[in-house]
């Protein structure tokens, strides 16, 4: 059928009708879908332990995992749950580290006009600690490591004391101005429980953020343990991250 | 290399602490230094100090009462402030707060009792109506007086004097130990800040207690208790020497070491916080008030009105200093970014409900307050001072 012989009449009539159809249909298909909740008891939680790699070397500055999770997470304007730096050395030496609006909208403009002999990003977010500063100096308990290895607030308990802010060496929380309690990354909490990865990772392009159970011996994540030198964010501070970088730079702290 | 170049985490470009946390170790401080006055003379029984002990326990109690309001105000969610005491978490160290505050709490009310009673049993006689009833609920309907309950009144009071004094410096050099313990901030973390915090709060309490009684006397023309001035006025010398040496070498050790630290905190010093601590901390106000105090405790041939007058200008100038010494910790230290290569910016703004205008208002209040306690508790003792 020649599409130019139908009147404009017809053609509308079609698209409407077939649309609708795609629309009941996908409906149907939807109500029908059994959304099976998983409720995953303590010792099943044991099993796992979440840990997070940053491959400082494939990560291009895209800013994606940013937007992934600001709309995943709600995070409010100018607070981050987790951010991008660059880090560029010219011929001199000379460092200029930079995080426009937590490259959110990616990297503009570069910071040197020419000469840049060096230059890198790196990913940030909650490196999930083992010894968290964070969980220590909560007066109410708000803040705590879930069974599976992840440092979680409980928003229906926090006093919005800010202790924990000024705890985390890495900068990684914030009052939500809203809500008035602390917040930070919860490795996507909502996803990682039904077997997803969080947003940031799906959203990496280059997949220079990885994601998995360090309880596992042949999950990905232990393999590249196992096979990449990676190194630590102030380690000399104690809190045991379990985010661990590979190809990190003396420059980043 | 280069290595400072202004970065600061995203997230720090938000002051999480702001000025309400700079009031609250600033009371606190007058709290625990007003304290401390009293029980120099009902413990150590210094007699010189006789007229203004129980000035110094009401003042201390006054501004007790308002020390949690700015916190309120500054918690996110202050209607779950009770946490801390349903759920506290004793690896915090702030989790030990409100236990603290309570305690103290209950001792300087039972402490101000006990001095109060049969003053309150006086008033009780002599009032009528509900004015009688009200104290007689005070006075927990008993009315005896006689040598026996003088005997009990007096040893309570040193009991829980002497009690209260290592509280006092619990809950302020707990306050200092709050932020001491923070590995993550760079300017706060020293063993050595919980100390300082003790000898500041000695000298807060100290400079309030002469500053409120010269111009209380002053204006009320009375007469001035000469041996109580001079005598706190030289232990007002001695502290601020003790706590502005402290604060010195704390910074002189950070700057000998040169670590890693020193390479941003001397940028702090000299950039930031150059006004605030330099000049008026450090210079105006610590070096101000040294001098003064010293041609006043030192050179006992001075005219005793400019004398006194010498003395109540470097109480409010210690005051100051105090303040500016709790902005520069609480303010300075965040200021820093813990990426090392910045700083951030934080103006509290006049109107907000965390700013300025709000902050002289809760440092006034309790002055207020005390204005009325006044006339709850005379704490002058009018008839020796009408002597005039
Ligand atoms: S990175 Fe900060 S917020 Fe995350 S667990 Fe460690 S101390 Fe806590
Ligand atoms: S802000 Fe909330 S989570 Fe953080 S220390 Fe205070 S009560 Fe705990």
């Amino acid at each position: 059928m020649n599409i130019e012989n139908i009147d404009r009449r017809r053609f509308l009539q079609l698209g409407l009708l077939s649309s609708s159809g795609v629309l009941v249909g996908s409906l149907y298909a939807f109500s029908n879908r059994e959304v099976k909740k998983e409720f995953k008891t303590y010792d099943d939680l044991r099993h796992y332990d979440w840990g997070y790699v940053v491959d400082t070397t494939r990560c291009i500055g895209c800013g994606s995992c940013v937007r992934a999770c600001k709309i995943e997470n709600n995070v409010p304007d100018t607070f981050f749950r987790t951010w991008v730096e660059r880090y560029e050395i010219n011929k001199n030496d000379v460092v200029r580290v930079d995080s426009p609006n937590g490259a959110l909208e990616s990297f503009q403009n570069n910071n040197f006009e020419k000469d840049v002999e060096k230059a890198f990003f790196v990913p940030k977010l909650c490196n999930h600690c083992i010894n968290s500063a964070c969980t220590q100096v909560c007066p109410v308990g708000a803040s705590f490591h879930s069974p599976d290895g992840v440092v979680l607030i409980d928003k229906e308990h926090c006093v919005g004391c800010g202790y924990c802010v000024q705890a985390c060496p890495y900068g990684c929380r914030y009052i939500d101005p809203v809500k008035g309690t602390a917040d930070k990354c919860t490795l996507c909490y909502h996803r990682i429980q039904h077997g997803e990865a969080p947003a940031c990772v799906n959203a990496c392009p280059r997949n220079a953020r990885i994601f998995g159970n360090l309880k596992d011996p042949k999950s990905k994540i232990r393999k590249i343990l196992h096979q990449r030198r990676y190194g630590l964010l102030k380690p000399d501070l104690g809190t045991n991250p379990k985010c661990y970088y590979i190809g990190l730079d003396r420059e980043v702290k | 290399m280069e290595s400072f170049n202004g970065f600061v985490f995203p997230n720090e470009l938000h002051i999480t602490w702001t000025v309400m946390i700079v009031l609250y170790p600033y009371i606190t401080g007058m709290v625990a230094g007003a304290f401390i006055v009293s029980s120099f003379y009902h413990v150590f029984g210094m007699e010189k100090l006789k007229p203004i002990a129980k000035y110094a326990l009401v003042s201390s109690f006054a501004f007790l009462c308002f020390a949690t309001v700015p916190l309120l105000n500054h918690l996110g969610r202050p209607t779950r402030a009770f946490n801390i005491l349903l759920t506290p978490n004793f690896n915090s160290a702030m989790s030990g707060f409100g236990f603290v505050y309570m305690t103290y709490m209950v001792i300087v009310v039972l402490e101000i009792w006990f001095s109060y009673r049969e003053e309150f049993i006086k008033r009780y006689h002599q009032s009528d109506g509900i004015v009688k009833f009200i104290y007689s609920i005070i006075i927990l309907r008993n009315t005896n007086v006689n040598e026996n309950t003088h005997k009990y009144d007096k040893k309570m009071i040193v009991f829980l004097g002497g009690l209260g004094i290592p509280i006092a410096c619990i809950l302020h050099g707990y306050v200092g130990f709050l932020f001491g313990s923070i590995k993550a901030n760079l300017w706060w973390s020293t063993p050595l800040m919980f100390i300082i915090f003790i000898f500041s709060a000695i000298v807060s309490g100290l400079a309030v207690l002469i500053f409120l009684y010269l111009f209380v006397h002053w204006r009320r023309k009375l007469k001035i208790n000469q041996d109580s001035i001079d005598l706190m006025s030289k232990w007002l010398w001695g502290f601020m020497i003790i706590a502005v040496t402290l604060e010195l070498m704390e910074i002189l050790s950070i700057s000998y070491e040169r670590t890693e630290k020193w390479a941003i905190l001397q940028h702090l010093i000299n950039g930031k916080l150059k006004v605030s601590y330099l000049y008026l901390q450090i210079g105006l106000f610590s070096i101000g008030p040294f001098i003064l105090l010293s041609i006043t405790t030192l050179y006992k041939r001075l005219n005793v009105n400019f004398r006194n007058f010498l003395i109540w200008l470097s109480s409010g100038m210690l005051l100051l200093q105090v303040l500016f010494m709790r902005w520069n910790v609480v303010i300075g230290g965040q200021l820093v970014s813990k990426s090392m290569r910045g700083f951030t910016e934080y103006f509290p703004g006049f109107m907000d409900r965390e700013g300025l205008i709000v902050s002289f208002l809760l440092i006034l209040t309790p002055f207020i307050l005390l204005r009325a306690f006044d006339k709850l508790f005379p704490f002058f003792d009018k008839e020796q001072a009408l002597n005039k």
